[in-house]
């Protein structure tokens, strides 16, 4: 199993792999990492905690993914994450206070958790599609994140909010650290635990799964609670990175970035069997698609297609009929030669 | 073989039907034929091969050999919209018509009256509320299908059916979760059928029905024509034998022996149902079942087999009576509350209902015993493997690779894996569904015994099977069910085939 899973991955990693040759022969200095006052400098460490809130998002999609579902609102949980915890900040007489940054963060992460459980309960109890379900929230959370900040862009100045997403602990980059501990929490809850069985075996038949005692609605349940979490942790890093809450354009399209981590990941929209470290590699390509396309210059309109082309041709790869076709034409390519020089004698 | 032949010829007429599927063959060189203006029903249990005939006549499967002749002339079918335009036309179970629609554009669908490019709306609707009146349907053709019954979806079918002209009408497990006046109704709309000269297949498990509305049978079994008879010309009982046969070969010396009948005996029962029942599933029924006994099930398929055994895991919910376990005060009302209690039941329906097929047989076999443990208490990768080669070697399961995925296996071994998961919960109660249907006999036949051993180290089976043979060599006690009843409740000391076929065809205990 172990062996398959690595072969399904090889094609994700050897596209990561050429992206930042890429990147290499465009931008000598790429792969340098600099020490400067004690902190980790460089575009790979800037590709990484750019694309920390995106893997956050991909690893709870993936769970959700993985249980037949979709989420389309962990957007619109960027949003108001980001804007339950400004607006706390902004209007506390002193934002500068680490309990009050601990009190902001710990409403966002309950608003998103209630959220989820919404998403959980439309899902799971009263059996509303998934895509349905979820893009109640994803029309509606925008609207809502403008309500909690009445229309404004809520700037805040709390030096220990901007730690989350933009300061540095132990030398790297905050927003890094917290990724990668939610990352390593779900796998060791997922694969230590029996829960990524019981997930998997949800998403591969729910009702033969109902049939042998697994609690079907409270897994379930738990995935879309699961991705919010997710999501408001990557609200509150969004809004931190900037130190504002925009509730128009925070976390705008990052559903779609995450889906697509999760697909190129190899992670099948079918539900059933995911892969956590496949979604890291998604998550990672499409992150360095988007820094690659800046470094190069290429206008955002550009970068949409350019974007596309490398997802089709990650998805493409992974096809096993498209693989069986391309192996047949290079196998018929490479007898031609032969056949010619049948001809010719 | 009757006077009909003389006076009409046939509307159908399928000869020499040969269809096969990689390695079985579904119907082999079978004959079929239906005049106009009758009601024919096709009879056979599971597997006999009646949905292959149908699917025959209405271009889904193409034969490999044989010829229909539709109305007199060769047809070539190459798909159902051939059938279709050549007249047969097909009401499946399941209501196949569009429920966000109104009544009237579903009979009308693709043949709306026309004014010029544009649809004349008016002359469509007339025309629609023509065919219902014609059925003596008094259901308005503006509304919307989907708010009406399932009754009355099935007729607005057959209203459409009737709007394109349909020569052959089949109508498959039409009745099947209608109530009695429903029934009534849709053989009112049978019979004027009848009288414009429509030839119609109804396929039916309920043998009352049959009897009240068709004229002629065909009875299949295992693929192959057992023979055609008029309805008036054969006893309920021969057609019940027909159907289930009794040559089962090879299997005989598989038996329960060595246990001693204790109906009626002073040890509590582990299971108590009293009053049981599910409107639209199965009437209230009382039965109880101890350790060590194996009961079986007996009754044709949708006879209320599946439901009865539903409604004692807590699959499906009873809405009457109450369901005692030994030991606990309060009923299951989940799956899970039911393996809780030590109840497991195994579905007949393997590949939508029991296994997990993508996923590793180790997985498969540990699921419902870690499901039982909570999700947070893991079993240990070795446990697990443990496990799993153990029920390998125990059930001889192929290949013997706890890593290989279930959708790998053959349906024996499928079956072998799901047997192991509910084992390795210790159940109390076992209820098998059709446990040997479509696997191989060798595997059949180490299936049973492994039950009768089960039972012989005190677990109670319930055990349903298609096959009488098999139900009776197993069981100490048989249950007997017909039309969603249960009928009777007999200790296997010698019952006979001959008097459970009886049962099942009269519903009067001999």
């Amino acid at each position: 199993m172990r062996r398959l899973l690595g072969i399904r991955l090889i094609w994700p990693i050897v596209i990561l792999v050429g992206l930042l040759v890429l990147n290499v022969i465009i931008e000598p200095s790429f792969f340098t990492v600099r020490v400067q006052d004690g902190h980790l400098f460089g575009s790979l460490i800037d590709i990484l905690r750019n694309g920390s809130p995106t893997l956050l998002v991909a690893l709870g999609m993936t769970l959700v993914i993985a249980t037949r579902g979709i989420d389309l609102s962990v957007g619109a949980i960027v949003a108001i994450a980001g804007a339950v915890a400004c607006s706390i900040l902004a209007a506390s007489p002193n934002p500068g206070s680490v309990s009050t940054v601990i009190g902001a963060v710990a409403a966002a992460i309950g608003v998103a958790l209630v959220l989820g459980a919404w998403n959980g309960m439309l899902v799971a109890v009263v059996g509303v599609q998934p895509i349905v379900a979820t893009l109640i929230l994803m029309t509606a959370g925008r609207g809502v994140a403008m309500l909690i900040t009445q229309g404004q862009i809520i700037t805040v100045s709390s030096a220990p909010y901007k730690v989350i997403g933009a300061g540095y602990w132990i030398g790297l980059p905050a927003s890094i650290l917290i990724a990668a501990v939610m990352f390593a929490l779900a796998a060791v809850f997922t694969r230590k635990t029996a829960l990524g069985m019981l997930i998997e075996s949800v998403g591969v038949n729910p009702e033969a799964s109902r049939l042998a005692g697994v609690p079907v609605r409270a897994i379930v349940w738990s995935a879309y609670l699961f991705s919010a979490l997710c999501a408001g942790v990557a609200g509150i890093m969004i809004s931190s990175n900037v130190t504002a809450a925009d509730s128009n354009n925070a976390g705008l399209w990052i559903e779609l970035d995450a889906i697509l981590a999760v697909v190129i990941g190899g992670t099948s929209f079918t539900g059933g069997r995911y892969s956590l470290a496949g979604t890291l590699v998604g998550a990672f390509i499409i992150q360095t698609l988007t820094t690659t396309a800046y470094t190069i210059g290429v206008t955002p309109g550009v970068m949409l297609v350019f974007k596309a082309i490398v997802v089709a041709t990650v998805c493409l790869l992974q096809s096993p009929a498209f693989r069986a076709t391309a192996l047949r034409l290079l196998r018929s390519l490479r007898r031609k030669p032969v056949a010619e020089g049948g001809v010719a004698s | 073989m009757s006077n009909r032949v003389g006076e009409a010829s046939p509307i159908v007429e399928m000869t020499d039907i040969t269809v096969t599927f990689p390695g079985v063959t579904a119907l082999d060189r079978v004959s079929f034929r239906m005049f106009p203006g009758e009601v024919h029903s096709l009879m056979g249990e599971n597997g006999a091969g009646k949905s292959t005939l149908i699917k025959t006549l209405t271009g889904v499967h193409r034969p490999d050999s044989g010829t229909i002749m539709l109305d007199g002339a060769r047809l070539h079918i190459s798909g159902p919209r051939q059938a279709q335009d050549a007249g047969v036309s097909t009401v499946y179970q399941e209501v196949n018509l569009l429920s966000s629609l109104t009544i009237a554009e579903n009979i009308m669908l693709g043949r709306e009256s026309r004014k010029g490019p544009l649809i004349d709306w008016r002359a469509t609707r007339a025309r629609a509320a023509e065919l219902l009146a014609e059925l003596d349907l008094d259901v308005d053709p503006a509304s919307t299908l989907g708010d009406h019954s399932l009754a009355v979806q099935q007729l607005v079918a057959i209203a459409r059916a009737i709007g394109i002209r349909a020569k052959v009408l089949i109508l498959d497990e039409p009745t099947s979760s209608l109530d009695a006046d429903e029934v009534a109704d849709l053989f009112r709309v049978i019979r004027h059928l009848k009288k414009r000269g429509v030839a119609i297949l109804f396929v039916s498990h309920f043998l009352d029905q049959v009897y009240e509305i068709a004229d002629r049978l065909t009875v299949l079994r295992n693929g192959e024509l057992v023979g055609e008879y008029r309805t008036e010309d054969i006893l309920q009982i021969e057609l019940v034998n027909k159907m289930i046969g009794s040559e089962y070969a090879g299997l005989d010396d598989v038996a329960r022996s060595g246990y001693v009948a204790t109906a009626g005996a002073d040890t509590d029962p582990l299971i108590r149902a009293t009053g049981l029942g599910r409107r639209g599933g199965i009437a209230p029924f009382d039965l109880t079942a101890r350790e060590g006994e194996v009961v079986g099930l007996a009754g044709l398929l949708g006879s209320g087999r599946t439901e009865l055994a539903r409604l004692l895991g807590a699959i499906d919910k009873a809405d009457a009576g109450s369901l005692h376990v030994a030991g606990y005060h309060k009923s299951a009302r989940t799956p899970r509350a039911a393996l809780r209690r030590r109840i497991a039941y195994s579905s007949e329906n393997r590949r939508d209902e029991g296994i997990i097929d993508a996923l590793s047989i180790r997985d498969n076999i540990v699921l419902a015993l870690q499901a039982d443990r909570g999700w947070f208490r893991r079993i240990s990768r070795r446990r697990q493997n443990e496990l799993a080669m153990s029920y390998i070697h125990a059930l001889n399961i192929r290949p013997a690779d706890p890593d290989v995925l279930v959708k790998d296996l053959s349906g024996g071994n499928q079956q072998k894996v799901l047997l192991a998961r509910w084992l390795a919960i210790a159940p109390h109660l076992l209820i098998l569904d059709e446990p040997t249907r479509g696997i191989d006999i060798g595997a059949k036949a180490e299936i049973q015994r492994l039950v009768i051993d089960l039972a012989d180290n005190g677990m109670a089976v319930i055990f349903i099977s298609a096959e009488l043979e098999e139900v009776l060599r197993m069981s100490n006690r048989v249950v007997v069910m017909r039309d969603r009843e249960k009928v009777a409740d007999l200790v296997n000391d010698g019952v006979t085939a001959a008097q459970v076929m009886t049962m099942i065809a009269s519903g009067e205990v001999s």
